[in-house]
């Protein structure tokens, strides 16, 4: 039974898989609601480089049957676009994704060789310094804050609900199983919730004596101004992730991320840094026909990792109407597929179009307490005096 | 599992950020009247200081109209930037005796990131500041910064405005004392307030002829003196006017078309320039992009550091127009000394360097009153980001660009469903309908997005929502603003993401030995 005010299935945490859940949920007629501090998709959902081709994953599949649908299903654009042109432009680098070419190849995915003619032909700001690449002949990219909206915006249409500045201030149990949220709005009844905060899940969940270890690290990206349009928008090589959007823009990030401490609240600031100048090198180096773009804005967006980089999908057994979701970094691209996972876990307790037992929380019952320093994954010297 | 971590994360930032190439006690940024006095006060007092001033700046920004609204009427001299930087030097005659004093004057070069060490950045070896000119950028450090960053111009859109001729204040003031390069001859100014009449009468000055001045209100808004005397000199003043469109043809602006306010018989006044001098903006964008705490006050100019002159951040100080508008020259002057002074460390207990007005006026509520009449005067498909072509309709639907499909469920989409969801929020907007995107860096159009997205959700001006500034706040070229000579520990410790080697393995492989060859192969080095 929900209260007046709350839903059957609370999500908190308006980011993309959160919102995709909702999305899921809702086309399945469930009573949602979304809860988020802020705006919808204000963290590393709508901060990051739009990669969709995290092959890796047992989501990948759905996800890849998902996206070319999704503006349809949505109603709203997301500018997706499919494949991926990875370039090199050392030795190493190349011999490096020759080995992705094969690991993909093993797994059904069909990767294309292309040598250094084939890449500059492809990539028309490929300089004389390309030594050639792969075409991934899947994956792909779209536009993450577009893509948050849309999911939002199609969850209102299926009358789910959303309230932006409204964070989840601690959840009510009763009978062994979570039955409210507490907001600053008042508690939000709900018969199941779905946890999917990013780095705030686990002050969330660690009343209840449930540990989710995660670490939050904050990482930067760059955009020039727009170029003109390449064929494939998904290049990227040298170090860095990102792509061209369909305005022309370039979008790129990489390189060293700072280990943060986790505000309860949300992060005070998403600084970015002098690093600018090392995603432009990289930038220039790998595109020297963009040498001349100018660089127009940095971000910096904070992603939660857990121990193994994996992501947690999981129903939890108690209490038995919680289900955690943190992707660990890779949630973008898979959003379509594990919104998904997300409502048959809710719905039927078991998802029914992959095997994701791997993605269940228990891998780390036996975690060392001390795991963030052993990976050294904590935050540097002084971060504690530097909180707002 | 566990013995084969060392405790130490190769591809976190730790350490790898190196300081800055070059040092200095007192760095100035802008060589306005407060910061000229505070780079000779910083001299005076013994320090080593650096003077940076981007002006001139390249022909290619000004046609971006940045960091000031040139609205393409400069001469061909400024596609020269070696001359100009003589032009602009001698344009100033305290350049040379700043020099003279000892202070390391740098013209032509761009300060486009400020940082230091705060909430969630704690990576940074020292507090710096990131420079560029046309070739290269590099990185300086300090004891203490005065930032005298003055002020941009106050862009409104009107039908026909985004054509050269459409300019603001600060560009013609530019392009007029320090470029000598202005190409116009014949100007009509937007505004009767104190910006408009010194613009008029720098303009007169300057031997061009000022056609007409145009206000909103029944009356002028600024010196009743100085306007009769502008009179006098043969500039006419249309007061309850509106400006309906500028016209033009393929050299921009041949005439401007006013018409009384709520109506009437329009009039046709030749010219080759608008000029809007209706209000400045104080430029904040070091100190916002350096996580400096931005606050809305009407009497300082809108959106303006919570601090007002003086130190605004540990090291960090304010002076002249950045800090809040309304301080003449000799003012301007007296607080860059004053900052300097404070900044290396004199006089710490002192009064604040600008005490609270008595009588504050209210800046927003003129620009409101102008603004709402150019939307009145104007229909809803005026362009509104010019970088991004967003026109006033598609702006107020959240509508995407022209190159997205938009179906029946977009097209239901407006400002007004997305108030139900919370305030107006500039950043959510603008990401929605890529105003506020372009390569200008949203000089031209932050703050009318601001003001319509107000306006169109009932909210007072002084409740306009802001776009935040990042680094770069200029446009830098991307083999400009790269470090082309990385150090080698940047380099080592490189990653495309977070160097996790389990993140890579795919599932079906998890905790087999196809895992372990996957490991020893990519490490945790991935290209996605």
């Amino acid at each position: 039974m929900s209260s007046n005010r709350g839903a059957s299935v609370i999500v908190i945490g308006g980011g993309v898989t959160g919102l995709s859940a909702a999305w899921w949920l809702a086309r399945s007629g469930v009573d949602v609601l979304v809860l988020d501090k802020g705006v919808v998709g204000w963290e590393a959902s709508s901060r990051n480089g739009g990669g969709a081709s995290h092959y890796q994953s047992p989501l990948f599949d759905e996800e890849q049957r998902m996206w070319p649908q999704m503006d349809a299903l949505l109603g709203y654009p997301t500018e997706f676009q499919a494949e991926r042109v990875i370039i090199a432009v050392t030795e190493k680098q190349l011999e490096h994704y020759h080995y992705i070419a094969g690991m993909c190849g093993d797994m059904g995915y069909r990767v294309d060789r292309i040598d250094a003619q084939q890449a500059r032909q492809m990539v028309p700001m490929a300089g004389d310094n390309c030594l050639g690449g792969i075409h991934l002949r899947f994956g792909g990219h779209a536009n993450p804050q577009r893509t948050v909206q849309a999911y939002a915006w199609a969850t209102q249409d299926l009358g789910g609900r959303i309230i932006q500045h409204c964070p989840a201030l601690s959840l009510t149990t009763a009978g062994g199983r979570v039955t409210g949220v507490v907001t600053p709005q008042g508690e939000l009844g709900c018969d199941a919730l779905v946890v999917a905060a990013g780095p705030q899940i686990a002050g969330l969940l660690a009343p209840l004596g449930i540990d989710v270890p995660l670490a939050a690290a904050r990482a930067e990206m760059i955009v020039t101004e727009p170029a003109p349009l390449m064929q494939w928008g998904g290049v990227d090589g040298n170090g860095l992730y990102g792509r061209q959007t369909r305005r022309g823009n370039l979008a790129y990030g990489g390189g060293p991320h700072e280990w943060l401490l986790t505000e309860p609240g949300g992060p005070a600031a998403r600084p970015s840094s002098p690093l600018a100048r090392n995603l432009a090198k990289r930038v220039a180096e790998m595109l020297p026909g963009a040498a001349q773009l100018k660089v127009i804005r940095s971000w910096s967006g904070i992603i939660e990792n857990t121990p193994d980089g994996r992501p947690i999908i999981d129903r939890l057994s108690h209490p038995d109407n919680v289900t955690v979701a943190t992707l660990s970094g890779v949630g973008f691209g898979l959003s379509p597929a594990s919104g998904h996972a997300i409502r048959d876990l809710v719905i039927d307790g078991k998802v029914s179009f992959t095997d994701i037992d791997k993605l269940a929380l228990s891998r780390f019952a036996g975690l060392e307490p001390d795991w963030r320093a052993r990976r050294g994954w904590e935050p540097l010297p002084g971060a504690e005096a530097l909180r707002a | 599992m566990s013995d084969e971590f060392t405790g130490h994360d190769p591809y976190a930032i730790n350490r790898k950020l190196p300081g800055a190439d070059q040092h200095f006690d007192l760095v100035v940024v802008g060589a306005g009247p407060a910061g000229l006095a505070a780079a000779l006060e910083g001299a005076a007092l013994g320090a080593s200081v650096l003077l940076v001033d981007e002006h001139p700046v390249a022909g290619a920004q000004m046609g971006n109209d940045v960091p000031y609204w040139f609205g393409g009427r400069m001469t061909g001299a400024v596609q020269t930037k070696d001359r100009m930087i003589e032009q602009v030097f001698m344009a100033q005659p305290l350049f040379e005796q700043a020099m003279e004093a000892g202070v390391e004057l740098q013209l032509g070069v761009y300060a486009w990131g400020l940082w230091r060490n705060h909430a969630n950045l704690a990576a940074l070896p020292e507090p710096m500041l990131g420079l560029a000119d046309e070739e290269r950028s590099w990185t300086v450090g300090f004891k203490a910064i005065v930032l005298a960053t003055g002020a941009r111009d106050l862009a409104l859109s009107f039908t026909g405005w985004d054509q050269p001729g459409v300019m603001g204040a600060q560009g013609l003031h530019a392009l007029l004392t320090r470029y000598d390069a202005f190409a116009g001859r014949r100007i009509v100014i937007l505004g009767t307030g104190d910006l408009a009449i010194a613009t008029a009468r720098l303009a007169l000055g300057r031997g061009l002829e000022v056609a007409a001045m145009i206000e909103t209100a029944a009356a002028p808004v600024g010196d009743l003196a100085e306007m009769a005397a502008l009179k006098l000199a043969g500039v006419a003043v249309h007061c309850g006017s509106v400006l309906r469109e500028a016209q033009g043809g393929i050299d921009g602006v041949r005439a401007a078309v006013i018409a009384p306010l709520g109506g009437g018989e329009a009039e046709t006044i030749a010219c080759d320039t608008i000029c809007l001098a209706i209000d400045m903006v104080p430029a904040i964008e070091l100190l916002d992009a350096a996580g400096g705490r931005i606050v809305t006050d009407p009497a300082r100019g809108g959106h303006v550091p919570q601090a007002r002159a003086g130190l605004a951040l540990p090291g960090i100080f304010l002076a002249g127009d950045c800090a809040g508008l309304g301080l003449n020259e000799a003012q301007a002057a007296a607080e860059g000394r004053a900052a300097a002074r404070r900044a290396l460390g004199h006089d710490p207990d002192g009064a604040p360097l600008r005490p609270e007005p008595v009588t504050a006026v209210d800046r927003l509520a003129y620009r409101e009153a102008w603004l709402r009449a150019l939307v009145a005067a104007s229909d809803d498909r005026v362009i509104v980001c010019q970088c991004e072509e967003v026109s006033r309709a598609d702006l107020l639907d959240v509508q995407p660009p022209n190159y997205l499909e938009r179906g029946e469920k977009m097209r239901a989409r407006s400002l007004a469903t997305l108030l139900e969801d919370g305030p107006p929020d500039q950043e959510q907007v603008k990401r929605l309908t890529r105003a506020c995107m372009g390569v200008c860096q949203a000089r031209r159009c932050r703050e009318q997005v601001g003001m319509l997205l107000a306006m169109a959700s009932n909210l007072p001006m002084a409740q306009a929502p802001r776009a935040g500034w990042r680094a770069p706040v200029r446009p830098v070229a991307l083999g400009v603003l790269a470090d082309w000579a990385e150090d080698q520990a940047m380099k080592d410790g490189w990653d495309v993401w977070f160097g996790i080697p389990t993140q890579w393995t795919p599932y079906r492989d998890i905790g087999t030995e196809r895992e372990e060859q996957h490991r020893r192969a990519l490490g945790g080095y991935m290209h996605l």
